[in-house]
């Protein structure tokens, strides 16, 4: 069955968005849209320092992305103003990771295939590398939910419940670092964001708990894998695009019902 | 011993300084209110005793095996959130649907409990957060204008609702309030906050305190009438209206 590259493709994107969707639900909670685009934009820069050292993508593109994480999360409480530190982070590391692939002459790399992904051509390997990082993913967040939740909701009722708001926001950070490392295969770089987003987004008119909202989102989540995949077989076009394509005509449908209905 | 004990805090906020040398203590059963002006570190206080600020000097000792809860100045829910009341109490764990009922009950909104947070009222919506604050059977509430954005009847009957907590479960409590009224008619102390404690003791001792006067010195002559009123007490000074400050006209409303 994982002979197919169908089957290959169709297992890492649901695998990604078995991930996504806990993490994307605390990135919309939290306003953390752009930290998740800044993260996943340095993981350019990963790859290209993986490259000229010959490490695995995997290791690089995460240690790059947990670095940028943490940048982010240490400036954030120093009262810099946070859209524009985080657009000013996001795009100059994205382009520095462009520029740094530049000069990697010896290596011919697909450049293409980092920032939009590949996942026709996933191997068994990178299948493993997948599912190993979305299951973490999952369990860390599963671990420590009720407290992510707690200080997601206030951080002075974390402190009195004895929960240290920023051990948290570390725990996301870390999540979020697996997360991008594991998904550059699958839709790319520039559109791992949207994966965390759009179908937590999509999930919010479905939900009435926040339980309920992080497994409306990784159904949606699959679902959109699946379909975008056997759409992109069907239409020819590029598959990472149009799984985040179906994502977003998901969002779509559900907000339009929700306009349908009275608000709850 | 003391639920809680403050000893000589300092709080700074980079160099900024909100609180010099604080000394207070908090004992079983009294209701202590903070009065202060804007920015005169009452809510650092509070947060200093629950832990989310570190103290740059002094420390906070707990009492043995005190537990508190605590109702925050302001809670913003996003909208993308979808949580439900009863879901919100469980937080972070460990509570039965028993004990959501009972605190929803004491908190005076029994039928609350699969609502969605969002769209509860302002009044509601503060009720919610004491209930929370009640879950674990506190023996100290720490309350920081809890009663803000409420209209005058919704916040009466909110302490009111504080009272009747305090005679149920005979818990502590410590707040910060901006209503003056309110707070001579049902503490039992009074500490006056500006950086430093400025003055302290009983509601009577505080109002006729000349520290006092300076900094709520217009907004008297309403809430000291209002307590004569309720009490009948004379403290001789209410007709001074030689000091008017009008620096902090709000902390009187």
């Amino acid at each position: 069955m994982l002979d197919d590259f169908m089957v290959r493709a169709a297992l890492a994107g649901i695998g990604v968005a078995f991930a996504a969707a806990p993490l994307g639900c605390f990135v919309v909670w939290r306003r953390m849209a752009y930290f998740g685009d800044a993260t996943a934009h340095a993981a350019i820069l990963g790859v290209a320092l993986s490259l000229a050292f010959s490490m695995s993508i995997f290791v690089g593109t995460m240690t790059v992305a947990l670095l940028m994480a943490l940048t982010v999360s240490i400036l954030s409480g120093r009262g810099y103003a946070m859209d524009t530190l985080l657009g000013v982070l996001a795009h100059s590391a994205l382009a520095f990771g462009l520029v740094a692939v530049s000069f990697l002459s010896g290596v011919r790399i697909d450049l293409m295939a980092y920032l939009f992904g590949d996942i026709l051509a996933v191997s068994r390997g990178d299948l493993a590398v997948i599912w190993g990082g979305a299951a973490l993913v999952v369990a860390l967040i599963g671990w420590r939910w009720s407290a992510l939740l707690t200080s997601t909701l206030n951080e002075d009722l974390a402190y009195a419940s004895g929960i240290d708001p920023r051990r948290e926001q570390l725990v996301l950070t870390l999540a979020l670092a697996i997360t991008v490392a594991v998904a550059i295969k699958v839709v790319g770089v520039l559109l791992i964001a949207a994966m965390l987003i759009i179908p937590a987004a999509a999930a919010r008119p479905l939900s009435r708990t926040p339980e309920g909202m992080a497994i409306a989102a990784g159904v949606i989540g699959m679902l959109s894998a699946i379909v975008g995949l056997r759409a992109a077989y069907v239409l020819d076009t590029p598959a990472g695009p149009s799984i985040v394509c179906v994502a977003a005509l998901t969002f779509l449908a559900t907000s339009v019902l929700r306009g349908f209905r009275p608000q709850q | 011993m003391s639920l809680v004990q403050v000893e000589d805090l300092s709080v700074r906020y980079g160099a900024k300084t909100v609180l010099s040398h604080v000394s207070l203590r908090v004992e079983r059963g009294e209701i202590v209110t903070i009065v202060g002006p804007n920015g005169s570190g009452k809510t650092s206080l509070l947060r200093a005793i629950i832990g989310a600020v570190k103290p740059a000097q002094g420390r906070v000792i707990q009492g043995n095996s005190v537990k508190i809860g605590y109702v925050p100045q302001k809670l913003h829910i996003d909208e993308t959130l979808p949580i439900t009341v009863s879901r919100f109490l469980k937080l972070p764990g460990g509570v039965t649907a028993t004990d959501i009922s009972q605190v929803l009950a004491q908190a005076g909104v029994p039928d609350l409990a699969k609502a969605q947070l969002s769209q509860l009222s302002g009044g509601q919506f503060q009720r919610v957060l004491l209930a929370r604050a009640l879950i674990g059977k506190p023996d100290l509430l720490l309350l920081d204008e809890a009663t803000q954005g409420l209209d005058q009847r919704g916040s009466a009957s909110f302490y009111q609702q504080i009272e009747h907590v305090r005679q149920d479960t005979g818990c502590a409590v410590l707040m910060i309030s901006h209503e003056l009224h309110v707070v001579m008619s049902a503490s039992d102390r009074v500490i006056c906050l500006n950086g430093h404690v400025c003055c302290e003791g009983t509601p009577a001792v505080v109002a006729s305190a000349p520290e006092y006067r300076a900094l709520f010195g217009t907004g008297t002559g309403g809430a000291l009438a209002l307590y004569r009123h309720e009490h009948e007490h004379d403290h001789g000074h209410d007709h001074d209206h030689g000091n008017h400050d009008h620096e902090h006209p709000e902390a009187a409303e």
